[in-house]
């Protein structure tokens, strides 16, 4: 029981120190299935359509954003920044996975609890790469 | 099965495929002129879904009237408009009426259509969305409900080979072909060089991938400004702008461009014909198939 109590005190706590680092740094938009290490450490849902698996077709020839011309794409910017940084390898391997969709529950929550419970790899029962709904 | 699958899969004929005028108004009428127009070259027409980010008769509803026509339809779904409740509903509904073409695509932005204000949705992305209707072929919805029959969607998506990161677009085209997707229609592009490399790389990796690579009907130079300056993802090069705006008869010049580039891309791997867009409305649509080789009726 003090331990769920001191848990209950400590979450608000890991909430503000993960949205205070991460909000300055990487634009977090507390998405609560944080993929970061598989983008180049840029994060998709900054991209305005948010989308999680590579740019769209509106990149502008200067290699910016559809959305806001402005800013330059962040799938473009995420895919020089994989090979850039020293990154672990099995990150870069990582970044052209199927990530599935968003689960918007999620929303407003740490994605370093939800990485610890395991809830952020809760997927839709149906939910399978195609390759497996095809066995 | 779909006849446009049974050409890809079991023949080497080219395939060509069309945009479908959006609807707007001339009703049922409008919809049975332009079958009568496309069918006799085109094997397959995309039923559009709120393109370029304005409202239309909706997706789902001009291709139950293109099928009723007698024109095959490719039901393209998009993620702006729709959560991922309403695209399985779109690919249930498809099911229902024997549609078994469908396309899904990211979609461009709402800020491209005449209601910016809108909200943008994009719940599901495009290769997501590839999946999801793969998830519906094995017999089930996303949340693992069966769906009986299963649809037997012959599955498409696009690809953009024509703007950055150009060497990830090969790899992003792999990873919808992965999830799915047997045919690829491209955006419209005038770099051939870029075509060239995205055609050979998807090739090299997934050779029973179709790639079609779109091309566009203008009659004139201010289309491929317009394309140019106000659709992101489209670069029109000046010289080739120059080309069409200094001829003498721009009209013939701009058919000219549409023409090379077709025969261009019918040359590349793994490109088994061409998607057509048809500014223009008059019979140019009839001449660049001819020129191509095609004769109305032998599709």
């Amino acid at each position: 029981m003090a331990l769920e109590s001191a848990g209950r005190k400590l979450l608000p706590l890991l909430l503000t120190v993960e949205h205070g680092l991460k909000k300055p740094v990487w634009g977090c938009q507390m998405c609560g299935q944080c993929v970061l290490h598989s983008t180049g450490m840029v994060c998709p849902m900054t991209c305005p359509k948010t989308l999680r698996n590579g740019p769209c077709g509106g990149v502008r020839e200067d290699g910016h954003c559809e959305v806001k011309p402005e800013m330059q794409c962040v799938w473009v910017k995420a895919y020089e920044r994989k090979d850039k940084l020293h990154l672990p390898q099995i990150w870069k391997d990582h970044y052209n996975e199927l990530r599935p969709p968003v689960d918007m529950r999620l929303k407003g929550t740490s994605s370093w609890i939800n990485l610890i419970t395991k809830r952020d790899a809760w997927l839709p029962a149906g939910w399978r790469a195609r390759k497996e709904s095809q066995k | 099965m779909s006849a446009l699958r049974e050409r890809l899969q079991n023949s080497k004929d080219l395939v060509f495929t069309v945009e479908f005028p959006v609807i707007d108004g001339g009703g049922m009428a409008a919809v049975e002129k332009n079958v009568a127009r496309l069918s006799p070259w085109f094997v397959a027409a995309n039923s559009t879904d709120n393109t370029a980010a304005h409202a239309h008769a909706s997706n789902l509803s001009v291709a139950i009237a293109m099928k009723n026509f007698g024109l095959e339809p490719i039901l393209q779904i998009v993620c702006r408009d729709k959560n991922r409740i309403a695209i399985q509903a779109d690919m249930a509904g498809a099911n229902l009426h024997g549609i078994e073409n469908i396309a899904l695509l990211t979609g461009d932005d709402v800020t491209a259509g005449d209601e910016p204000e809108a909200r943008r949705v994009f719940d599901l992305d495009g290769p997501q969305a590839v999946n999801v209707a793969s998830i519906l072929n094995s017999g089930t919805y996303l949340s693992g409900r069966k769906l009986q029959p299963a649809p037997n969607f012959f599955i498409s998506a696009v690809e953009n080979p024509f703007t950055h990161p150009f060497d990830y677009r090969v790899q992003r085209a792999i990873k919808k072909h992965e999830a799915g997707a047997q045919m690829l229609q491209l955006q419209i592009g005038y770099h051939p060089d870029r075509l060239e490399n995205f055609a050979r790389g998807v090739h090299a990796l997934a050779p029973d991938l179709a790639l079609l690579p779109s091309v566009v009907l203008v009659k004139s130079s201010k289309p491929l400004n317009f394309m140019n300056d106000k659709v992101p993802g489209i670069d029109v090069p000046a010289d080739v702008i120059a080309r069409v705006a200094s001829a003498e008869d721009q009209s013939e010049a701009a058919y000219q461009l549409a023409l090379e580039q077709c025969k261009h891309a019918l040359t590349l791997p793994g490109v088994r014909g061409i998607h057509v867009t048809d500014f223009r409305h008059d019979d140019t649509l009839e001449r660049l198939m001819t020129d191509l080789g095609r004769t109305p009726h032998n599709l």
